[in-house]
């Protein structure tokens, strides 16, 4: 549907890749871990290897919960808009196919938060 | 000799007739379409504006009347309420921030509602809608005034009142009331008023109102009790407005029908994502509580919203589709909101605080089958972790929903463990949404909503620093940069209450105030 207008209604997206400077948009969510709101969007360089972000990003973001340090991360699940999904630990976020204000989830099976909340 | 004749006094109808209806005329020169543009475009069609009957039949001399004695009453009540350091009797200084989140993100709608109401008063034919307008203009110019002026005086004493205007338009929360009110004053004069005439004022006001105004009744704050008494009365007749609107557009033409349907489906769910915030104040913020959300939701929206539904049912309308969602969401919302605040309260002005084990009990009764179970060991654990000197601050910025701005805290209907995650492709780009009814939304009028100012983008785009930050500098700090940005003073209008200046000055005031020290 278009929106009602009295003339022309046409603009561009305030969020269009290239104005975040050389980064893309990324967000991620900790599946069970509501201790953490909501999930993280993170503007990333297309070219970061997938384990720079699992082992450079997500820690600060995500250490102050207990679960953090007992990740096996061999055993983690992965999903791409709610979808399985396989990253390759040393290829590109770009290799891995992550495009611009892609979201993905990780589920770490055993862990659920304090007390087995999911918190 | 000229005879003096007493002149005859117009009776009420009479008057009201010559004061309002006898005020307009059909143009001869002009093309009524060139004088009222922005009447057809919506889609709305109105055969005979004279068939709106006004709900009040007041003349303007009578509105300055009754306003006037109004505004005297509220500022004797203001001015005792400042000269007996009246702001020593609240509960304690906790309560304090329900009226910074009250002036930072409700009082800037009020002023934007005068502003649309102002244009559609201008934009419609019929004088007797026109007339309702510019009183409800000038009404809500009144209680943005009023609220300023009454809440003014906490900020000769407290911190997070010094700059309310451009917060509303910066800080990340409060774009969430702010992309609400202009999302509506951006649509057409027809969906302005059903937004908010008759979803806001009509379906939602009394869960915004009855919680701030009770429970600053319920907490000995005075001057606020005092400005939601002096709005009450014009709040009716906002109500009244709202729903004659809604009878007259659906008995002008049947085609208008799913039109306002859908308008109503919308409104009702963007002002109940804005009623978050009263959630989470209701059931957090006051030291001493009214009633939980959850109750006020049952009272004022699934028993008084649900008479009202079946009231409108005979033209066809029927219960906003959203309302399924919410019930699945009152045992959770206040929670959720909460439990974000405390996460991201570093960039907030005004503090937050873990409910104390009093609270945690209330809480728990009130919410029996939520709170213990999935809400009391975070807040176990954030307690233990504060007492050894961890208090949680989360820095990492979250994933906003495209169409109400609000983080995605909100889980599925039906499963509190699992965040809500809805997205779409418009344009090869994704956009990402808390819910099946903000995605809807989005999906009608996808033009509109790609231009939403997130403030996380915004943020990462670099557009949210004081002029002249170097981002790429040494040691930059992106908090910091924001917080000036923002004008909110670090580690004294934001983080926990626990150990801030409010606290610290509110004990000390009120010890000078009731003991020898």
């Amino acid at each position: 549907m278009a929106v009602a207008a009295i003339g022309e209604y046409s603009f561009e997206p305030l969020d269009l890749e290239e104005k975040f400077h050389g980064n893309r948009l990324l967000y991620v969510g900790w599946e069970d871990h509501l201790l953490f709101c909501a999930p993280f969007a993170f503007p990333l360089p297309p070219s970061m290897p997938f384990r720079d972000l699992v082992e450079k990003v997500l820690p600060p973001a995500y250490s102050y919960h207990p679960d953090f340090a007992r990740i096996d991360w061999a055993a983690v699940q992965w999903f791409k808009s709610g979808q399985p999904w396989q990253p390759q630990w040393d290829e590109s976020l770009e290799a891995n196919g992550l495009r611009h204000k892609d979201v993905i989830r990780f589920r770490t099976p055993g862990l659920t938060g304090i007390a087995g909340s999911c918190s | 000799m000229d005879m003096q004749v007493a002149k005859k006094k117009l009776g009420l109808k009479e008057k009201y007739q010559v004061m309002t209806r006898d005020l307009d005329w059909t143009p001869t020169y002009q093309k009524m379409e060139d004088i009222y543009p922005y009447v057809q475009y919506e889609g709305i069609k109105i055969h005979d504006w004279d068939r709106w009957e006004d709900p009040f039949r007041l003349t303007m001399d009578a509105y300055w009347k009754y306003q006037a004695e109004k505004e005297k009453k509220l500022y004797a009540i203001i001015d005792a309420y400042a000269q007996n350091n009246g702001h020593l009797n609240v509960t304690d200084a906790r309560y304090i921030n329900t009226v910074k989140l009250f002036l930072t993100g409700v009082s800037p709608l009020e002023y934007m509602a005068h502003r649309g109401f102002a244009h559609v008063g201008r934009a419609f034919p019929g004088p007797g809608p026109r007339v309702a307008c510019l009183m409800q203009s000038l009404d809500e110019m009144r209680h943005f005034q009023t609220q300023v002026h009454a809440i003014s005086n906490y900020n000769k004493y407290y911190n997070g009142f010094h700059d309310f205007r451009k917060w509303h338009d910066r800080v990340w929360y409060l774009s969430v009331p702010k992309s609400f009110f202009d999302d509506a004053i951006t649509a057409g004069p027809f969906e302005f008023i059903v937004a908010i005439g008759f979803s806001f004022e009509y379906v939602l006001t009394n869960l915004l109102f009855v919680p701030f105004v009770s429970g600053a009744a319920y907490n000995g704050d005075m001057g606020t009790m005092a400005y939601g008494f002096s709005a009450q009365s014009d709040e009716a007749r906002h109500m009244t407005l709202g729903l004659e609107v809604i009878k007259f557009i659906l008995e002008q033409d049947p085609a208008n029908l799913p039109i306002v349907q859908r308008w109503i489906d919308k409104w009702t769910w963007r002002g109940y994502r804005v009623l978050t915030l009263v959630a989470m104040m209701m059931d957090y913020m006051l030291p001493k509580r009214t009633m939980s959300w959850k109750e006020a939701w049952e009272i004022y929206f699934e028993e008084n919203g649900g008479a009202l539904f079946r009231d409108l049912a005979r033209y066809g309308i029927r219960m906003p589709k959203c309302a399924e969602t919410i019930a699945f969401e009152k045992d959770h919302l206040s929670h959720q909101a909460w439990c974000t605040f405390y996460n991201y309260t570093a960039a907030t002005a005004f503090h937050t605080w873990l409910p104390n084990e009093d609270e945690m009990q209330w809480l728990s009764a009130k919410y029996p089958d939520s709170f213990d179970k999935y809400y009391r060991p975070r807040f176990d654990f954030w307690r233990e972790q504060a007492a050894k000197g961890n208090r949680f601050y989360n820095t990492t910025l979250p994933m906003l929903c495209q169409t109400c701005q609000v983080p995605l805290f909100f889980t599925e209907p039906g499963d509190p463990t699992k965040i809500c995650y809805r997205e779409t492709d418009y344009k090869g780009m994704k956009y990402h949404f808390c819910s099946d009814h903000c995605k809807e939304i989005f999906e009608h009028e996808p033009e509109k909503y790609v231009q939403a100012w997130l403030p996380v983008h915004q943020i990462y785009q670099g557009n949210c620093f004081p002029e002249g930050t170097d981002p790429t500098a040494e040691g930059f700090d992106p908090l910091k940069a924001v917080l000036q940005w923002y004008n909110i003073i670090h580690g004294r209008d934001n983080l926990d209450f626990e150990g801030s200046e409010d606290q610290r000055n509110f004990a000390a005031w009120r010890a000078q105030a009731t003991r020898n020290v």
